[in-house]
């Protein structure tokens, strides 16, 4: 590794050493809850709509908790947060645009 | 707050990084970025099957997502063991580092084989892919028999997703491998590749699959060769973000895929 590229992976070391060992803990037993949760909804026979959007509700809370804790998004700087996560976000939110056409094959009826 | 500590201490005739943090962690999240796509747009496809298709197949009983929620508890406890090999390598306790990791491995290694299991129950079922081997029987009297004719989305996508990310949580279990073990962990390999070839059924897919193993090995093996190295605290973090990523991704999966599609009486 280069030697600027060594001082800043060191940097980046000794910031990691001050996080809490015990928050790790904390998001873990945060995932497994929200886990249970989503098993438990799964067997209470909810109207498929409301059923999608509790899921995905709480999976995107579990897609937060893993990157900002356990991939230390939360510990980076700003820039590398929004350009990063925004990106990727507005990406992905670009393939919504095929839903409104599984829709219209519905109401067409093609087998 | 952290803009300005990681400006400190940096030789002046370096530029300062415009992320503020090193190259590979950066490289590592771009290739994680557009690897979100690649699921996001098979997470995306099934979604449209699921939405275009009214007699859209609920295979998973109560057996299956008990099953997955196993699956699910591993990897979220193997991503727990994972930040724990980050904090050991960045205090440079190399001992702990190792066991971290290698529980890490262990973890990957329950969710494939309860993955394979599941997979191969379904198939058993009926539930199978014009790609896969023929079982004699099994699909004429199995209770998806007729899934595979009447709803090909089904299987594709869920093959096809779940396999990727069975794919990617098996080569997750490789990079931590050669990051815990370097050059002793390719006998290991070898031996995972002939124990999944040789004990498996060759009507199964993880027959042939087995062999992504063997390719895995000859490509660390040059790897190895080519750039032997101590792995330090920083690839042992990237490394960890691979996974987490993995781990991330089946969050996605196990609620659409299997709690949306659930069979509970």
């Amino acid at each position: 590794m280069e030697p600027y590229q060594q001082a800043i992976a060191e940097q980046v070391a000794e910031e990691q050493r001050h996080h809490g060992k015990a928050q790790f803990f904390w998001v873990w037993a945060a995932l497994l809850v929200m886990t249970a949760i989503e098993v438990y909804l799964t067997y209470q026979n909810m109207q498929p709509v409301r059923m999608l959007t509790i899921l995905m509700g709480l999976s995107l809370i579990k897609a937060a908790l893993i990157i900002g804790f356990f991939m230390h998004m939360k510990y980076e700087i700003s820039r590398m947060k929004w350009l990063t996560m925004c990106a990727l976000v507005a990406c992905l939110s670009l393939m919504l645009i095929f839903f409104p056409d599984a829709f219209r094959i519905l109401s067409l009826g093609v087998k | 707050m952290a803009d300005a500590t990681l400006t400190h201490n940096m030789p002046a005739e370096y530029e300062p990084s415009l992320f503020g943090t090193y190259s590979k962690k950066i490289g590592m999240w771009l290739f994680l970025m557009s690897d979100s796509l690649t699921f996001g747009a098979l997470l995306f496809a099934y979604s449209y099957g699921r939405i275009s298709t009214p007699q859209w197949p609920t295979p998973f009983h109560s057996e299956s997502i008990v099953n997955a929620t196993i699956m699910t508890a591993f990897l979220l406890t193997s991503s727990l063991t994972m930040v724990l090999a980050v904090r050991a390598a960045v205090n440079k306790d190399a001992k702990a580092q190792r066991l971290w990791l290698l529980a890490t491995m262990a973890c990957g290694l329950g969710f494939v084989v309860l993955h394979g299991r599941e997979w191969t129950k379904l198939i058993e079922e009926g539930l199978t892919l014009s790609v896969f081997p023929k079982l004699a029987g099994h699909a004429a009297n199995g209770e998806f028999a007729g899934v595979a004719q009447t709803v090909p989305q089904f299987p594709a996508t869920f093959f096809g997703l779940t396999g990727m990310h069975m794919l990617h949580v098996t080569l997750g279990v490789v990079y931590l491998g050669v990051v815990a073990l370097r050059r002793y962990f390719i006998p290991v390999l070898l031996l995972l590749w002939l124990a999944a070839w040789l004990g498996t059924p060759a009507t199964s897919p993880f027959h042939y699959g087995a062999h992504v193993l063997l390719l895995a090995a000859v490509v660390c093996s040059i790897i190895l060769w080519l750039k032997p190295k101590v792995y330090d605290s920083s690839d042992v973090e990237v490394a960890g973000l691979y996974w987490h990523f993995v781990d991330l991704v089946w969050m996605f999966i196990f609620p659409l895929v299997y709690l949306m599609s659930a069979r509970i009486i």
